[in-house]
């Protein structure tokens, strides 16, 4: 279940309480998030939409320990994540949080399977251990055959496929998408869509998504709106329709 | 666990050029600090490869040099039967000598320079082990003779096996050539001291310095004894080791000094190179040290990261540098010995320390350029720097 104006302690994975992120420019303050309440539950796929500089990153960059909020709380799991240390944020980070970004943000010089193998090596796992998920991660998204390929040797859906392998491989917590499809044709994002869905449906992961583009939005089993700073929920489309919509 | 070293190695591979200021200022910097080191230790190796372990020289006390020093027949005479002074067939080994400069014009630019003309005993050789006849024959006692080092005989026009040469008013012929092993003698020439004096119209009784071989290394600590008790003695006992590696040091602390300036202002320059070849990977690589970040790595681990790119980048220039002045081991060169004022030959000389200690000052530039941006780069923001294209 998600919930946008639960309030207290809830058993939801994610909570989200009175959330406000306020940017300087210039002495002028911005203030992107005012107060805004969410609960996610594990295994849930939401999407964010609203228009552009709504706050949508901001909140996500808030969720994944990027960035501090100005006021409010979040915990995961009942790790409550706003008030950590730089230092154990990013012991947290390597845990917990999964990231695929709109430019798929891979490091060129490394391999895919490189890549993919990153986050293992934050990992206690062992050689051949970190090489078998990684050969795992990279079968789930099908590119099998690129592991040794660079970035710059595959396609923007096959980048964006090693990104979301990159993503899994050390099986996080959940998932924070930002517009993973943003910088994709109609046919690759529906592949990477496609995936997406595969992963929470088969794979049980928990997924939050930033998207702009209504079809892509509609694949989730909850959407959400961004609007003056809260989060609204959108009419519901069930989590059938949407799949039944692919393609 | 640290971000793995083959994305440094393959990040700079791939923008190689703008590691090229970095690379060229830390490799010009270590030629020239090797080649420097080079040629102060050439110097030193040269003097103190004149002196033998096993032989003590004598001067007035108080004299720092040669040339400074004076000592009579009596003194040498007295010097002869202390304790610790080897004999040869019943004779001292015992070389006293007179030293002067006379100028003779360098093969390469026709100039003249002061050539040490040493006044020796006939019996140097047995003295002097380090010494051999190589062309010709040792001068006769009595003769104006000369016997010449094998690099005065290479350096200055004159000096050549069969020639007769003109200097302090007498006529000398070239009757030998001898090999000293690279050390300061291979740029004198020799004859009897006497001959020399006579030339000079020096008297024939005072002496600059005598060379004593001794029964063994250790008999040093006996003789000195011996000669600090003798009230009839007024005399400085010093192995010669000893003494020419002191003769060295001024000349080699004087290009120490100098080669260390220099290196520091080049080295300013190249941490400076090194720098903007840092500060420039870090701001086009502040996505992926973002990315980096987001999945977990550690502030830390950037800035090992970036250090160790650093020092990748400092290694090959200081490689290159110290294969850049390689060819310069073993080069001779000549200078003026400060101590005598008399012109003498010596080579660079590399050693594998010195390399490794090139090395170690392009590492240290290294870092010295590469924590701050390292520190840089890892105290961005991670959300903005996602942000930034
Ligand atoms: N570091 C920052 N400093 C100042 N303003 C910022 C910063 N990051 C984002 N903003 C502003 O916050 C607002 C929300 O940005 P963002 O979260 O990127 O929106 P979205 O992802 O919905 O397009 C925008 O007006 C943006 O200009
Ligand atoms: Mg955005």
């Amino acid at each position: 279940m998600v919930s946008v104006n639960a309030d207290g302690n809830s058993k939801a994975l994610i909570q989200v309480r009175g959330l406000n992120k306020t940017y300087r420019r210039g002495g002028e303050p911005i203030q992107v998030l005012q107060g805004l309440n969410l609960d996610v539950d594990k295994g849930d796929f939401v999407a964010f939409m609203g228009p552009s500089g709504s706050g949508k990153t901001t909140l996500l960059n808030l969720l994944g320990g990027l960035d501090v909020p100005t006021a409010g709380a979040i915990s995961v799991a009942g790790d409550e994540i706003t008030h950590m240390s730089s230092g154990r944020l990013t012991e947290w980070r390597a845990r917990h949080v999964g990231f695929v970004f709109q430019m798929y943000n891979l490091v060129p010089v490394l391999t895919a399977s490189q890549n993919v193998e990153l986050p293992l090596l934050l990992t206690r796992l062992s050689r051949s251990e970190r090489k078998a998920h990684v050969e795992a991660a990279l079968a789930i998204v099908g590119l099998q055959g690129r592991a040794d390929h660079f970035p710059r040797q595959l396609s923007g859906g096959q980048e964006q496929r090693v990104a979301i392998a990159r993503a899994v491989v050390s099986d996080p917590t959940f998932l924070l998408c930002d517009e993973p499809t943003g910088d994709l044709d109609r046919k690759s994002a529906d592949e990477i869509m496609a995936l997406i869905e595969e992963l929470v449906r088969q794979h049980k992961k928990t997924v939050l998504m930033v998207t702009h583009d209504p079809v892509v939005a509609a694949r989730a089993h909850t959407v959400l709106h961004l609007e003056k700073g809260v989060l609204v929920e959108a009419a519901k489309s069930s989590p059938g329709a949407a799949a039944g919509g692919a393609a | 666990m640290a971000i793995p070293v083959i994305y440094n190695f393959r990040s700079v591979k791939e923008r190689w050029t703008s590691a090229i200021v970095a690379v060229l200022g830390i490799a010009g910097t270590v030629g020239v600090f090797v080649a420097m080191l080079a040629l102060a230790r050439g110097f030193r190796a040269t003097l103190v490869s004149s002196g033998s372990y096993d032989n003590a020289i004598v001067m007035r006390a108080g004299a720092t040099s040669e040339m400074m020093s004076g000592i009579t027949l009596d003194t040498v005479k007295i010097l002869q039967d202390e304790p610790g002074v080897a004999r040869l067939e019943g004779q001292p080994m015992v070389t006293s000598e007179v030293v002067v400069v006379a100028p003779f014009p360098l093969r390469s630019t026709g100039t003249d320079a002061n050539v040490q003309v040493r006044g020796v005993s006939a019996n140097v050789l047995t003295v002097r082990k380090n010494v051999k006849i190589i062309e010709g024959r040792m001068f006769q006692p009595g003769l104006s003779e000369l016997v010449v080092g094998r690099n005065a005989t290479n350096t200055y026009a004159g000096l050549t096996l069969g020639n007769r040469v003109r200097f302090g008013g007498g006529e000398w012929s070239v009757v030998g050539v001898f090999d000293a092993g690279d050390s300061a003698f291979d740029s004198e020439a020799w004859c009897d001291s006497r001959v020399l004096d006579d030339v000079y119209k020096r008297p024939t009784n005072i002496f600059q310095s005598a060379t004593l071989h001794l029964t063994s290394p250790d008999a040093l600590q006996a003789l000195k004894d011996a000669v600090s008790k003798d009230p009839r003695l007024d005399v400085d006992v010093a192995r010669e080791v000893e003494y020419y590696a002191k003769q060295s040091q001024t000349f080699t602390r004087l290009i120490t000094v100098l080669g260390g300036l220099v290196a520091a202002v080049m080295g300013i320059g190249a941490i400076f190179g090194a720098l903007n070849t840092m500060y420039s990977a870090v701001s086009e690589r502040g996505r992926e040290i973002a990315v980096m970040r987001a999945l977990g790595f550690g502030a830390l681990a950037v800035v090992f990261s970036f250090l160790i790119e650093a020092l990748l980048i400092s290694f090959v220039g200081g490689a290159i540098g110290c294969v850049a002045v390689l060819p310069l081991n073993g080069f001779t060169t000549g200078t003026m010995n400060w101590q005598t004022f008399s012109h003498m030959a010596f080579a660079f000389r590399i050693t594998p320390n010195l390399l490794a200690g090139g090395i170690i000052f392009a590492l240290g530039m290294g870092v010295a350029g590469g924590l701050l941006p390292a520190i840089h780069a890892a105290m961005r923001p991670i959300s903005s720097a996602l942000r930034s294209l």
